[in-house]
């Protein structure tokens, strides 16, 4: 149930939520004991799991780098979930000081987690929004007016489009995000798929269905068309870990074992 | 910094460091997650690897250094088991060997080591989690705190709504108990709020609510559907009542069964009574406030569609207009309320439709026992109450009407058509007098169609030639030979064929078409006679010619008939000219004037239909007549070969008529001869001519040709 604005009705943290299960996966303690639960059942369902999950932050950590060695210097982090360990303010912030930040996150519990840690930090900012409404989160990021649209912008979408169904049009939000995007702007894609996927992936996938989202598996080409017209950066849409490791020792000979893609396009669009 | 202090001299071998600290990232890399590159990884654990080496060179920093990489450690996010784990355990494996040249004399240095970077990394790991979970508990109150406040702010906003409102707003369970309803509402209704919450939905029954409404309500409450939108009459708690637009809706529970429904209803009592009042302006007739055309067309339709049964007296008042305008439009109008009370007075008790249909026309609509005696019943009851007198300022007003009744079986379940017979039959009522009914007689109305048809197409059948003329020879009775032939005109109409002069001739006189239609008739045997007296002379057969009283009547026609003569070349002694009795006195009472000057054309006069009108014999005696027709019913009644009474009466009538023309010096041609033996006796009785079936039919100038020439 929701109020007319869109805000839920209650917060019920008797239910785990997706973005303190990621923080568990990743170390961190902002999580209550029924994260824990949910996460330790998934993980002993899928011991790829937690190295999935800590797979798509260094991919994201490395497409950020790529982006922040492109010029971008503003970023609007869709998903976000609750950003504790290498999050991207931080990454953005070390590299360039007057990195800009916008974080968008569906749970209001992340976001005001967000918000706390974040106060302060006058180059960020926090908005509660869902991806399937993109209109607003523009709108309401446009009213921030930290993240300048006329310039080109990094917008990240790390592991959070496979939790909008077909049925909410994910083509169509990301379309209304590249529109929105000036040219020079790059967008980053992580996205869990059933190619090369063993069963007990699948089947995990239902079990995600215990947090108040089910994830959408998706084919190399349904998330590819996520990047509409961009140009789609080398080496493609490929297993996170084949996407510009930092070593080669760092890829395993099985990179598919994380079953998600990753993948950043540029916005090369002269005309704007 | 200096190797002073260092057991054995030792110092740290930077490529040792290097290497342990290449390792040390490689397994931390390998045993959790590490939010930084592997350079950056591998840079910060040197700088450890560094830290820690040269502690266990000097004694007395050893601990403190080693806290400060534990808590390090944390901070940088190497917190996984295992790879604290790998940290103290390779601090005494391996660092000495590789960095410093070995453990010896050292090993209580590198327990002491060990001991206080697990317990930096615990202190620190534990204030991190302690800070963590206190923020993340924070972070969930105030996520709640804000959604309770919205909440707050929502219902806040709500109760503002609900208490606000201009409309009125309630809710009620399932069960219908009514839980809460605004001010609007109770005041709408007439309670108080405390007394609503009292209530059940099912107390506000109305009497006139409409059919389904509660069943409505019921599949609404049982889930069947989201809302309801009708407009309902409730009682107010004084008795009178109040119209509502009202909308309901049903709220759910979260699994879907019914919790609630939310009325919402707005006072639309004015605007319903203006709706009614003008919708009665729209269907009544503002001046005698019956029922107007529209309303009537409405029920009439209703009820033709219904029963099928149903009889129209249409009543126009006689002479209406004289009233309205010798006596102003005021008394007419106030005569015409005085009618339409009377007339929906003489009904009530029927219930029967009384409307006014514009100007001085009046409806009764029966519905039910249509039948012709309750219709003329009806009828003679509208009269009656039209007739008695009407008193209106100083004036006593007497005042017909007429009625066409009309009945549906007759007509057929048309409402148009039935008013159209209704208006047909209420013209012949009027045609008949004052104070009439007529009932519609289908075969009359087909006549007067037929009627109107020829009537209509007459002007034109004479612009179009339509017209021809046939000849019946008219001969001697004492030789047989043929004397003359009376032209007869025949219409060949394009669609119904020949017509005898019997159904168009009248028509022509009412429009006076007739006065064209005799000159071409005269013009046109005075044509042919030309001919058959160039081609026969010595026959000299005169063509008689019928004028019509009209035609007579008119002065001109001497100047026609002349011109006819003239531009035909007929000589004017074979032209005859047959005029009624009637036509002969003319209107004044006196015989034309023109008579005489045809006379003197030279042309010849025969007073045609002799016996059926009024002759007076004076004048006949002078009059430049030359011969008389005898009409045909005297002829009829002579048949010769039944010597009964009237055969006598008829016969002696025949032979004082013949005896009186002859006194005259008359001729007299007996008409409509069709046996030998009528011929036979009208002989014996000294009649000169005769004309007949006898002696041949009307036929065409050619047939009459024929004849002359021997045929």
């Amino acid at each position: 149930m929701q109020q007319p604005d869109g805000a839920p009705i209650e917060i019920d943290l008797s239910r785990p939520s997706a973005a303190r299960v990621y923080d568990y996966f990743l170390g961190g303690a902002h999580n209550f004991e029924v994260d824990r639960q949910l996460a330790d059942q998934i993980a002993a369902m899928t011991p790829n799991l937690p190295a999935t999950m800590r797979a798509g932050r260094e991919f994201l950590r490395r497409a950020v780098r790529v982006l922040l060695d492109a010029g971008i210097d503003q970023f609007l982090d869709i998903g976000s979930g609750i950003p504790t360990v290498g999050n991207v303010h931080e990454v953005a912030q070390a590299a360039n000081p007057q990195a800009r930040v916008v974080y968008v996150d569906i749970d209001p519990v992340a976001v005001a987690h967000s918000r706390q840690l974040l106060a302060g930090n006058e180059s960020t900012g926090v908005i509660h929004a869902d991806l399937r409404d993109p209109q607003r989160i523009l709108a309401e990021t446009r009213a921030l007016h930290l993240l300048d649209f006329d310039r080109p912008l990094g917008i990240l979408l790390a592991g959070v489009v496979h939790f909008v169904p077909d049925a909410d049009r994910p083509g169509d939000i990301l379309a209304t995000l590249r529109a929105a995007a000036a040219p020079g702007s790059h967008l980053v894609i992580s996205h869990s798929t059933f190619e090369d996927q063993p069963q007990e992936m699948l089947d995990a996938q239902r079990l995600s269905a215990r947090t108040s989202t089910e994830i959408t598996l998706r084919s190399r080409a349904e998330i590819t068309s996520f990047f509409g017209d961009w140009t789609i950066l080398e080496p493609g849409v490929v297993h996170m870990e084949l996407w510009r490791p930092d070593s080669p020792s760092d890829v395993a000979a099985d990179a598919q074992r994380f079953g998600a893609f990753g993948a950043v396009a540029r916005n090369d669009d002269v005309a704007g | 910094m200096s190797a002073v202090g260092a057991p054995g001299g030792r110092a740290v071998d930077p490529a040792g460091a290097h290497n342990y600290a290449t390792e040390w990232a490689q397994a931390v890399r390998r045993l959790g997650f590490v939010p930084m590159s592997a350079a950056d990884t591998e840079r910060l654990l040197l700088s450890y690897t560094l830290r820690l080496a040269e502690a266990l060179l000097h004694a007395d920093e050893v601990a403190p250094v080693a806290a400060e990489v534990g808590q390090a450690l944390v901070e940088a996010h190497l917190t996984e088991p295992d790879m604290i784990e790998w940290s103290v355990r390779s601090l005494a494996d391996r660092l000495p060997d590789q960095v410093l040249g070995g453990s010896t004399g050292l090993d209580d240095r590198i327990a002491v080591a060990q001991g206080a970077l697990a317990a930096g990394f615990a202190r620190a790991l534990r204030d991190r989690t302690f800070a963590q979970q206190e923020r993340i508990a924070r972070s969930a109150w105030q996520a709640r705190d804000d959604v309770e406040r919205a909440l707050r702010d929502s219902e806040a906003r709500f109760r503002a709504v609900f208490r606000g409102a201009a409309i009125g707003i309630g809710i009620a369970d399932v069960d219908g108990q009514i839980i809460d309803v605004n001010q609007p509402f109770a005041d709408m209704l007439g309670y108080s709020i405390e007394e609503m919450r009292q209530l059940n939905v099912t107390a506000l029954f109305h009497h006139d609510d409409a059919p389904g409404m509660w069943e409505l309500y019921g599949e609404l409450i049982e889930g069947k559907h989201e809302s309801a939108r009708v407009e309902k009459r409730y009682y107010r708690k004084d008795g009178t009542s109040v119209w509502t637009d009202l909308a309901v809706s049903l709220i759910r529970h979260d699994d879907g069964r019914p919790r609630f429904t939310i009325a919402v209803a707005e006072d639309i009592t004015q605007r319903y009574e203006l709706q009614r009042r003008l919708r009665f302006q729209a269907l009544h007739d503002p001046l005698t406030e019956l029922p107007n055309r529209t309303l009537f067309f409405e029920t009439l339709s209703r009820l033709l569609s219904a029963s099928g049964r149903v009889g129209v007296c249409f009543l126009d008042l006689d002479g209406f207009k004289a009233i309205n305008d010798s006596l102003g439009h005021d008394v007419g109008d106030r005569l015409l309320m005085t009618i339409a009370r009377r007339l929906a007075g003489c009904v009530a008790e029927y219930g029967y439709l009384v409307a006014r249909m514009g100007g001085d026309e009046f409806v009764i609509l029966v519905d039910g026992d249509a039948g012709v005696d309750n219709m003329i019943a009806v009828a003679e009851l509208a009269l009656t109450a039209v007739s008695a007198p009407v008193f209106i300022d100083d004036h006593q007003l007497m005042v017909s009407a007429s009625v066409g009744i009309v009945a549906s079986d007759l007509v057929g379940t048309s409402a148009a058509e039935l008013m159209k017979a209704a208006d047909t039959t209420l013209y012949w009522a009027k045609a008949e007098g004052r104070g009439r009914w007529a009932v519609y007689d289908p075969e009359r109305s087909a006549r007067d169609i037929a009627r109107s048809t020829l009537l209509a197409g007459l002007p034109v059948a004479l612009d179009r030639d339509e017209f021809v003329l046939h000849y019946q020879p008219i001969v001697s009775l004492l030789d047989g030979r043929m004397l003359a032939v009376e032209a007869l005109v025949r219409w060949q109409h394009p669609e119904l064929g020949l017509i005898g002069p019997d159904r168009f001739i009248g028509l022509a006189e009412e429009t006076g078409l007739i006065v064209r239609l005799g000159e071409w008739v005269l013009r046109q045997a005075c044509r042919d006679a030309r001919r058959w007296h160039v081609d026969f002379p010595e026959a000299r057969l005169v063509v008689s010619v019928n004028l019509a009283a009209r035609q007579a009547d008119a002065p001109v026609i001497v100047d026609t008939v002349a011109d006819a003569l003239s531009s035909s070349g007929l000589p004017a002694e074979l032209l005859q000219l047959e005029l009624t009795e009637s036509a002969v006195m003319g209107s004044g009472g006196e015989p034309l004037r023109t008579l005489y000057r045809l006379a003197e054309l030279g042309v010849r006069l025969a007073v045609d239909d002799f016996g059926t009108g009024y002759s007076n014999l004076a004048y006949l005696r002078r009059l430049p007549i030359t011969c008389l027709k005898l009409a045909a019913p005297f002829v009829e009644g002579i048949r010769g070969d039944e010597p009964d009474a009237a055969d006598h009466r008829d016969e002696r009538i025949v032979d004082a008529l013949v005896r009186l023309a002859h006194a005259l010096e008359l001729w007299v041609t007996a008409e409509a001869v069709e046996t030998e033996p009528q011929a036979e006796r009208l002989r014996a009785l000294r009649c000169d001519s005769a004309q007949g079936r006898l002696f041949g039919p009307p036929a065409p100038a050619a047939a009459i040709s024929t004849r002359l020439a021997g045929g």
